[in-house]
């Protein structure tokens, strides 16, 4: 059985049409089928957030959605985060200098929700942080200095103008 | 003011960029043309014969390539051994006549997709007979208990009794005594990242490429070893990302399997583990540890002894799970002075899923024993929990301080980190707010723990366990070069798991060589070009890859100095090394600079000393300090060379009617000598933390009765999110070891050591009121309410 | 984890939708949000031949407020609920059962319809749309849409009224008018968006000296459904509350229930959880309510 679909999508402001199996998730779609290997795998069943990306401006985990669910939405991912090459947004420069990583495997799907909650929140409580990262699970950071980077980046002026 | 000038300074990690920019490289996202894919089909039952094993179906299947099975595998490649003297103990990469596990990989689905392949593993179709399983660990010790390995003789793969110091006499002499058990339920530190790993064989070089998610020591050579190749036939690729360890990445069945895949197939072969299969077939579970302790201790508080037995259920099959007892012996008094200990450390299987190394190997749950008695004492004698420990600490002036099983604590100043961090809280403060809490009619308690971390991966356990094997030599190394632009890369022969080597490695050569940290790239080498390391473990990349690096960089820097001193035709006394440049010493001024030596090294061999080889490269390949030497005969021996210490302060509520805990100030004091490099000793604290919060309150891995790994996805194995940890406030403290470069000791392990047991000591403060305890983890909310439950039935 | 083959098709009205699930017999199911559904599918516990798209269908995404009632189509997103004012304001309960559901993330997914077809026992809407008496619309293939009352929705754990050949199409949620109400939420769970071991929920309204005249209240977690204790409310309208009665209430209607045992909670745990949280919502609620009242 293959029944693949043409879907058409907006990935980090590019267009793109791919044949998909409808069973193929957003998220390996995103993968293999894109080569974007920044989004990643955690548990595939919707728990862990380090597959999160932003599908029209909304940090979703890709793992729990079919490619072709997604098909003419926008989709956002850690990837489409800097301003331009050379650069990085606010965040990301934050979470540089904030020690807001590790081994940077669920720093991604953090970059996406962080990037989603100062989009409703320029200004975030620490409360509000947690609760916003709180989908999102690490294991190497404690999540005290990945509180610390987004309490930086929205007390911090314009980003950095080169890497 | 800091005698250094880049170590100890805030820097930023030179790994985060690529991070954040998502252009990290994990083994999953490495993709070579031609790559298949593989599926496993596990055995759902704990114990069973495997009769018959029917791939037909799945080979049919239009995308797959092959079906592999046990029994090929076992043909074709070499038995892992344990890493104790149990011969009788084999383990292949699959199971061939019997599953001992429910998880236990029976067959390999390779295809064009994992999709294909998982499709493919369905229609296998295998026979089993079941037979009856052991879950228990103290029914497994019983005779005529149903035996894992049959040709072993029995389920205890290790058991020894250390006994160092007169600990009956000690015992009859002390004034008291108590005895208690703690348990520490089966937990890991449960990386996002899976164990991924890819292989390609080519026939026309006989070399295996590999990239694998992996932190093992020897990995390289055990891998070629089981699939029957010349180490140098292997190359394991130390540049990929590995995306969190904490010591539980050790792949090798995963990498033996592929590793032969590829071969068998001639194409490029990619496994990545799905949780599930990560979670109850990839043997990465932990200590699963029973303690039963007894301390003797006079009327002021003085603890003389301690009788510790400990029983380790391993699972069933051996990696390197029995040594896990082994390393607690450098550190089994904690920070205390106890005079004589016995220490009674037994290893047994069950049809459980192998046990493998988890951060701290074994330490946490030692600590969290140890802590446990001292609270209990200081409760028994009506002392101040803080007073009791404060009398029994290791006192500063006592270093270098020997304890009972043979290793020397190099130094520590433990009762001014406990006064930091207790100054931090404040604990007046605390005790306030605990107060307060008890007022508004929640549980309130404060936990308090004072803990060792051993660091330096002196792996003498290893013939501590098994004097057959003599190993002494646990090394790391690194490589200096400087190229003819002036520019410097560091190259060192390991991979990284979050620990920010590369930001620590150019930390150092910038110090030595006194160059622009930013400008110091540092490469990882693959297992063919690489000098020998032994992994990040055990706490000791700072010390060791520090060391290592310091001691290349040392060596250009002595170099940079002879052919200065050859130029000038002077002594090298005469001259100064600064900023990269060759001063004189008497006024300072420069004479000769970075880029004019940089030339002559690689250019002007007419100008070079004689015998000095052209260039400017070195390397240094380092044994850890105090190590070298084979226990003696009763067991003692140098453990882990340098000795971190943690003091944590916590304050949490209990509602009292549902029984849910809510953490409400953190304070670690923390001392691991001089950092390099503090955001990244800073980080690993924290999240150490946070490990030790899900194994003290809600991680376990659970086992029906049947068998069965009740906690196998995300949703039944809960890991603590940003709403569960708390806040946290780290207090340093620097007493620096007089065995490295810099006074640097490790801290990979720091806050996992000391967070259960300070939890613990918590909510038991929390629970005394109402005349209840808990003695083993986690801690949930049910087990709370049995306790509270259990102490108002009986009325205690 | 990946799922088993299947065909996807999207529909573009209801009718398309069950025409297509009449085609597949039981084979095709319906996929709106998909935050239960994918999941299952990665397991390979869910083998849909046809997954039958539901979420563009704009009829399903609408909403209206009416005087006594919400009507909410079984498409909108939990998270459009969550940040909408006037709907927040309508349906309070509905909000306070809404900050327990899952993370950001699955709310920006799932919907509201969906929650309640998937009928997991300790889940946050089937137990808030249970207290308030929603009534459930149900479209079939005949084109016929037929009412269902939320206690006569959920029949066992992921069991419902729906037939093979109905989708959820809407829900009227009942909105009380009027001063002297308030409403609560609570729930334990061992970390925040986890399956709760139990919950509670309740609405009540007083009158201007603490007289109870309206109330429904149930709990969640602890049977094979949520449970609503209407004859247990109807005894309370006319009277006041106190915390005794309120401990009463609680223990009476814990008491019934059956809750089932697993490796985080065991029943007995579960029930005593479920008189707690039960106590807790009323009394608090209780006395907001007066409060509130007195304030206008």
């Amino acid at each position: 059985m293959n029944f693949k679909k043409t879907i058409q999508l907006v990935v980090n402001g590019a267009a793109v049409q791919r044949d998909v199996e409808p069973r193929t998730t957003l998220l390996d779609f995103l993968r293999e089928d894109l080569g974007l290997s920044g989004t990643h795998m955690g548990c595939e069943h919707g728990v862990c957030g380090a597959c999160a990306v932003l599908l029209d401006d909304a940090p979703v985990r890709s793992c729990c959605i079919f490619a072709v669910q997604a098909d003419d939405q926008r989709v956002t991912t850690v990837e489409g985060l800097a301003p331009k090459r050379g650069q990085m947004s606010k965040l990301q420069d934050a979470f540089c200098e904030k020690h807001g990583l590790q081994c940077g495997y669920c720093t991604p799907g953090m970059l996406i929700a962080c990037t989603a909650l100062l989009a409703q929140h320029p200004q975030p409580t620490e409360a509000q942080v947690r609760d916003a990262i709180s989908g999102n699970l690490c294991r190497c950071t404690g999540y005290q200095q990945i509180v610390d980077a987004v309490m930086y980046a929205t007390t911090q002026g314009v980003a950095r103008e080169s890497i | 003011m800091s005698p250094f000038k880049y170590v100890g300074k805030h820097r930023r990690a030179v790994e985060h960029k690529r991070f954040v920019l998502g252009q990290g490289r994990y083994a999953a996202d490495i993709q070579v043309p031609g790559m298949l894919h593989v599926a496993l089909v596990a055995s759902p039952y704990a114990h069973a014969r495997i009769v018959k094993v029917d791939t037909s179906a799945a080979l049919a299947l239009p995308g797959v390539h092959a079906v592999v099975t046990g029994a090929e595998l076992s043909q074709a490649t070499d038995a892992v051994l344990p890493g104790v003297d149990a011969p009788q103990v084999k383990r292949f990469a699959m199971a061939s006549d019997i599953a001992r596990y429910a998880g236990e990989w029976v067959a390999a689905v390779v295809a064009d997709t994992r999709a294909l392949a998982e499709d493919a593993a369905e229609l296998v179709v295998v026979e089993y007979e079941t037979m009856p399983h052991i879950m228990d660990p103290e029914a497994a010790i019983e005779p005529n208990a149903t035996l894992v390995h049959p040709a072993h003789g029995s389920n205890v793969i290790f058991h020894r009794k250390f006994v160092w110091g007169k600990v009956d006499e000690a015992f009859e002499q002390c004034e008291h005594r108590i005895s208690y058990r703690v348990r520490w339920a089966r937990n890991a530190t449960v990386p996002i990242e899976t164990f991924a790993v890819a292989c390609n064989w080519s026939d026309a070089t006989g070399v295996l490429d590999v990239w694998a998610s992996i932190q093992m020591p020897k990995f390289p050579d055990q891998l070629a070893k089981a699939l029957r190749l010349p180490g140098n036939a292997v190359r394991v690729h130390f540049d990929v990302d590995v995306g969190g360890s904490y010591g539980v990445k050790r792949g090798l069945k995963h990498s033996i399997l592929v590793g032969y895949l590829a071969r068998k197939l001639g194409r490029p072969v990619r496994f990545v583990e799905d949780r599930i299969e990560n979670m109850r077939g990839g043997d990465m579970q932990g200590p699963d540890r029973i303690f039963d302790v007894e301390m003797g201790f006079d009327a002021n508080g003085t603890v003389q002894c301690m009788r510790m037995r400990a029983l380790d259920d391993i699972g069933a099959y051996s990696g390197r799970s029995p040594l896990q007892l082994g390393k607690p012996v450098g550190a089994i008094v904690g920070p205390y002075r106890i005079k004589s200990v016995s220490y009674d450390a037994m290893a047994v299987m069950t049809h459980k899923t192998p046990q493998e190394a988890v951060r701290g190997f074994g330490q946490a749950p030692t600590n969290y024993a140890i802590e446990t008695g001292m609270d209990k004492i200081a409760r028994y004698l009506g002392m101040d929990r803080i007073e009791l420990r404060l009398h029994n600490l290791i006192g500063k002036e006592e270093f270098p301080y020997l304890i009972p099983s043979g290793t020397y604590y190099d130094s520590g100043d433990y009762s001014t980190v406990l006064g930091k961090a207790m100054a931090a809280g404040s604990f007046e403060d605390l005790l306030k707010e605990r107060d307060a809490l008890r007022s508004e009619g929640l549980l309130a308690g404060i936990g308090i723990s004072t803990c060792l971390e051993p660091s330096g991966g002196n792996s003498s356990f290893e013939p501590l366990f098994n004097p057959k094997n003599e190993t002494t030599t646990w090394m790391d190394s690194c490589l200096v070069r400087v190229d003819l632009s002036g520019h410097i890369t560091a190259l060192m022969g390991t991979s990284s798991s979050g620990q920010s080597h590369e930001t620590l490695v150019s930390t150092v050569v910038a110090e030595i060589l006194q160059r622009d940290p930013e400008s110091i790239r540092v490469l990882h080498a693959d297992s063919l070009n690489a000098l020998p390391s032994n992994s990040p473990v055990g706490s000791r990349m700072a010390i060791m890859l520090g060391g290592a690096a310091a001691g290349a960089a040392k060596k250009i820097r002595t170099k940079l100095l002879a052919i200065a001193a050859y130029q000038l035709q002077c002594s090298v006394d005469d001259l100064l090394y600064a900023d990269g440049q060759v001063l004189h010493r008497a006024d300072q001024r420069v004479l000769m600079t970075w880029d004019a030596l940089v030339e002559i090294a690689h250019r002007k061999f007419h100008l070079l000393p004689d015998g000095m080889e052209p260039g400017l490269q070195e390397k240094f390949v380092w044994e850890v300090p105090t190590g070298g030497q084979l226990p003696t005969s009763d067991g003692r021996v140098q453990m882990y060379p340098c000795h971190s210490f943690e003091s944590h302060l916590v304050l949490l509520s209990i509602d009292p009617d549902t029984c849910k805990v809510t953490l409400r100030r953190y304070v670690c004091g923390h001392d691991c000598g001089v950092m390099i490099s503090p955001d990244v000793v800073h980080g690993m604290t924290y999240g150490g933390i946070a490990h030790g919060l899900g194994a003290a309150l809600m991680e376990k891995f659970s086992y029906s009765e049947e068998g069965q790994l009740l906690a196998g996805t995300f949703m039944d194995y809960l890991l603590p999110s940003a709403h569960e940890v708390p806040s946290i406030t780290i207090v340093d403290h620097c007493t620096p070891s007089p065995l490295t470069e810099f006074g640097q000791k490790g801290s990979g392990e720091a806050g996992y050591l000391g967070s259960p047991a300070a939890i613990a000591s918590a909510v038991n403060d929390a629970l005394q009121p109402r005349g209840a305890s808990i003695d083993a983890l986690p801690m949930t909310p049910q087990a709370i309410w049995t306790a509270l439950h259990s102490s108002q039935l009986t009325g205690t | 984890m990946k799922a088993a083959p299947f065909d996807y098709v999207r529909a573009n009205h209801v009718q398309h939708a069950l025409e297509l699930l009449s085609q597949w017999g039981g084979e095709a199911k319906l996929i709106a949000g998909g935050q239960s559904m994918v999941p299952m599918m990665a397991m390979r516990l869910a083998r849909p031949v046809c997954l039958v798209d539901i979420d563009r269908i704009s009829e399903l995404k609408q909403f209206q407020l009416h005087s006594e009632h919400v009507n909410l189509g079984a498409g909108v997103r939990q998270s459009s609920v969550e940040h909408s004012a006037e709907l927040c304001e309508a349906l309070p309960l509905v909000a306070q059962a809404l900050h327990w559901v899952g993370h950001q993330q699955t709310r920006n997914r799932g919907t509201v319809g969906g929650s309640l077809s998937y009928a997991d026992p300790s889940a946050e809407l089937p137990l808030a749309s249970l207290v308030l008496g929603a009534n459930i619309q149900l479209e079939s293939a005949s084109g016929g849409v037929r009412s269902v009352l939320a206690s006569d929705f959920f029949l066992g754990p992921m069991f419902t009224a729906l037939a093979e050949d109905e989708c959820l199409i809407s829900i009227d949620w009942p909105v009380w008018q009027g001063a002297g109400i308030a409403s609560g939420f609570e729930e334990t769970a061992i970390r925040h968006g986890d399956f709760a071991m139990a919950s509670a929920a309740c609405q009540l309204q007083v009158d201007a000296h603490g007289k109870i005249t309206r109330l429904s209240f149930g709990v969640g977690g602890v049977d094979g459904t949520p449970l609503v204790f209407s004859d247990l409310a109807v005894q309370m309208h006319g009277q006041t509350l106190n915390e005794e009665a309120a401990r009463e209430l609680a223990h009476v209607a814990a008491s019934r229930s059956q809750p089932g045992t697993d490796i985080h909670a065991n029943a007995d745990y579960r029930r005593h959880l479920a008189e707690v949280l039960l106590n807790r919502v009323l009394w608090k609620a209780y006395q907001s309510a007066c409060k509130s009242f007195s304030n206008h």
